[in-house]
């Protein structure tokens, strides 16, 4: 089965207020995606980053993470990522990082080209819901996703600048 | 009560903690008392959280349970999963759920042992015994064991990933999914997964046996550590097929066998729990301590897990694995095998067998048709008994009229392993403490005992936590002489 040239790793715990922007940016791009689109990019729902995602970037042309960050600008904010060694190796939970370095490693070769979409995030309380903040990245982020699959969103790859949207 | 567990006279002793241990799922804490010659006097492994999951339960509808108890634990949510549809099948009345629906849910079972030990041994017991017990903190993860290893970190990965994506087929996702429920299952295996798994399947179990066969090399490589280290001898505790004792993970009856191997008990039903197993509470842990209540809780405690599962069962019923069962045993020279680090041996035998297990149920028709669930008289209560990777796994629920659950128990297999577990701490502080100045490599040799029995802490207690390190030395004096703390983000240092 060939792969397909995108992915796209949204993570996040659907029951912690914001931290479940992830998950639902998964979600939204399924809605919003057609069959076309869908036929060019993976999209994954996880808890968090683990090595054996280190996998699942093989042979993509280009890789977009999604994560709730609080410490991103509102709406969202970009970065390129770099392979790199830090303590999340020695946790279940690897940084965008030292999942990179996860690929490097077992492939001896630089991994893809990687984005790491931060949502903007306030709360994270067990049972909450979204926040208005939140509630209110949700749908710029999405778009600035939909222009990413399409291959012309500003601030993505090759520029190293970390942008707000 | 056991030898180091409680000091004769703990006033004047220096405490040391390792608080909390690190590569370990959950928060817990070791403390040992040292004498003025630093000699162990007192050893505990205690469990320092509570979260009372069980209360959660409570007052939830019945069919909610099988998806809300998968947050107990983020490494074995599908054991919780199937231990709770088990014990629930008897609530809507389903004493046997469909062909198809046990054979889906055993390959779900089996892709989640296949998973979990390849993440403990590979991600978390690796470094240690690829590298050594003392090696640089910095160098104990799976990159610089893909950095040295290669080949070992790759199949490593790849064989967690099949076990991951063999959950992803049967139960909607990696983790948290869906697919079981009181009575059977709500979905066939899909035919592109079925492809999927069947196009690596072979691999997989070839790989497997590599794994064995590395573990094989690690144990040859430094034998006296490896049949010493961590080593209690115990009773053993897992289920058994019925009629023949073949090792059998999902479904079983209940087998003990005590420290040399005799067998104590057979052929008993895991619904009638309560009558072979009580629990002990101690004033310094929150888990507590399962004993048979035939024996007592000084001389009735036991091991569960792949170390009890592997010497418990007659034989394995899948040729590679068998034959990996025979030479581990042969290497116990008509003893059992007691060693801390043999669980990693007898890990990677089930790794091997739940994978053959898999690659057998793949060309099994019942995956893709047939009946999913059934029903029956409904009843009041329900007890689910499991193998998890980690060893026997008890849901006992009882619900009301009202569908509501209005009683929950879980013994989970770090609590069976608890007394286990502390005497190995025991043994490796007696062995390996006494009188020598204490280092971050010593310290590590705790957790490697430890980090054998695969301890989910979370599970235990249902508590999160992250784990930074902190041991301090405190004179007799009762004066702080010497902090080692490991931070949360690997940094290391000493302070005077």
């Amino acid at each position: 089965m060939a792969v397909k040239p995108l992915l796209v790793i949204a993570w996040g715990n659907r029951s912690r207020g914001d931290d479940a922007l992830g998950p639902l940016f998964v979600d939204a791009l399924n809605r919003a995606l057609g069959p076309e689109e869908l036929a060019r990019v993976d999209l994954l729902e996880e808890h968090q980053l683990h090595p054996e995602l280190a996998l699942d970037l093989v042979g993509r042309e280009r890789v977009l993470l999604a994560d709730a960050d609080p410490e991103a600008h509102a709406p969202y904010a970009l970065h390129r990522v770099e392979a790199g060694r830090d303590a999340s190796l020695a946790s279940h939970a690897l940084s965008p990082e030292a999942l990179l370095a996860v690929y490097r490693e077992l492939h001896g070769r630089q991994p893809p080209p990687v984005t790491l979409l931060g949502l903007h995030a306030r709360s994270f309380g067990l049972g909450r819901p979204l926040s208005a903040e939140a509630d209110a990245a949700l749908p710029a982020a999405v778009l600035w996703a939909l222009a990413w699959i399409d291959g012309d969103a500003p601030g993505d790859w090759p520029g190293r600048v970390a942008l707000s949207g | 009560m056991s030898s180091l567990e409680t000091a004769a006279n703990p006033e004047g002793l220096r405490r040391v903690a390792i608080d909390p241990l690190t590569r370990v799922e959950g928060h817990g804490k070791v403390t040992l008392l040292l004498d003025e010659h630093d000699r162990v006097q007192q050893a505990r492994l205690h469990i320092v959280e509570f979260r009372g999951f069980e209360q959660f339960i409570c007052g939830r509808p019945y069919w909610e349970v099988p998806v809300m108890v998968q947050r107990l634990c983020g490494i074995c949510p599908v054991s919780h999963h199937l231990a709770a549809s088990k014990a629930l099948d008897h609530v809507v009345g389903a004493d046997r759920v469909p062909p198809s629906a046990d054979k889906l849910r055993r390959l779900m079972h089996y892709g989640q042992v296949m998973q979990s030990h390849a993440l403990h041994f590979f991600h978390l017991a690796s470094p240690d015994l690829l590298f050594g017990f003392d090696a640089e903190p910095a160098q104990r993860h799976i990159v610089a064991v893909a950095a040295a290893h290669p080949d070992i970190a790759k199949k490593g990965i790849a064989l967690r990933k099949y076990g991951q994506e063999v959950i992803r087929a049967t139960a909607g996702k990696r983790i948290h999914g869906t697919g079981s429920v009181p009575g059977g299952m709500n979905r066939h295996l899909a035919d592109a997964d079925h492809a999927l798994l069947l196009d690596d399947a072979t691999r997989m179990v070839e790989w497997a046996e590599d794994a064995v066969a590395l573990v094989k090399r690690l144990h040859a490589a430094d034998p006296r550590r490896h049949e010493s280290f961590g080593e209690v001898p115990a009773k053993m505790l897992s289920l058994v097929r019925p009629g023949d004792g073949a090792l059998e993970l999902y479904d079983g009856v209940i087998r003990v066998r005590d420290e040399a191997g005799q067998v104590l008990l057979d052929d008993q039903d895991p619904g009638a729990y309560l009558d072979l197993i009580e629990e002990e509470v101690k004033p310094w842990s929150y888990m507590k301590f399962p004993y048979l209540r035939m024996l007592g809780p000084a001389t009735g405690w036991y091991r569960v897990g792949p170390l009890a599962r592997v010497q418990n069962a007659s034989f394995i019923d899948t040729p590679r694995a068998e034959r990996e069962r025979r030479e581990f045993v042969d290497a116990g020279h008509g003893r059992p095998v007691h060693a801390a680090l043999a669980t990693h041996w007898a890990r990677m035998i089930e790794m091997l067998h739940a994978m053959e297990v898999i690659a057998t149920l793949l060309h099994d028709d019942d995956l893709r048709s047939g009946a999913l669930t059934a029903s029956g008289p409904r009843r009041g209560e329900g007890i689910g008994v499991i193998e998890a990777p980690r060893g026997t796994l008890i849901h006992h629920y009882r619900v009301g009229d009202d569908d509501l659950v209005t009683m929950c128990n879980l013994i989970v297999s770090t609590t069976h392993n608890n007394q286990a577990m502390n005497e190995a701490v025991r043994a490796v502080a007696r062995e390996r403490f006494d009188g020598r100045a204490l280092t971050e490599g010593l310290l590590n040799e705790i957790e490697v005992a430890i980090r054998a029995y695969d301890p989910c802490l979370s599970c235990a207690t249902h508590a999160l936590g992250s784990m930074p390190l902190q041991l301090d030395l405190v004179g007799a004096d009762g004066a702080r002489r010497e902090t080692l703390v490991r931070h949360g983000d690997g940094r290391f240092e000493r302070e005077a």
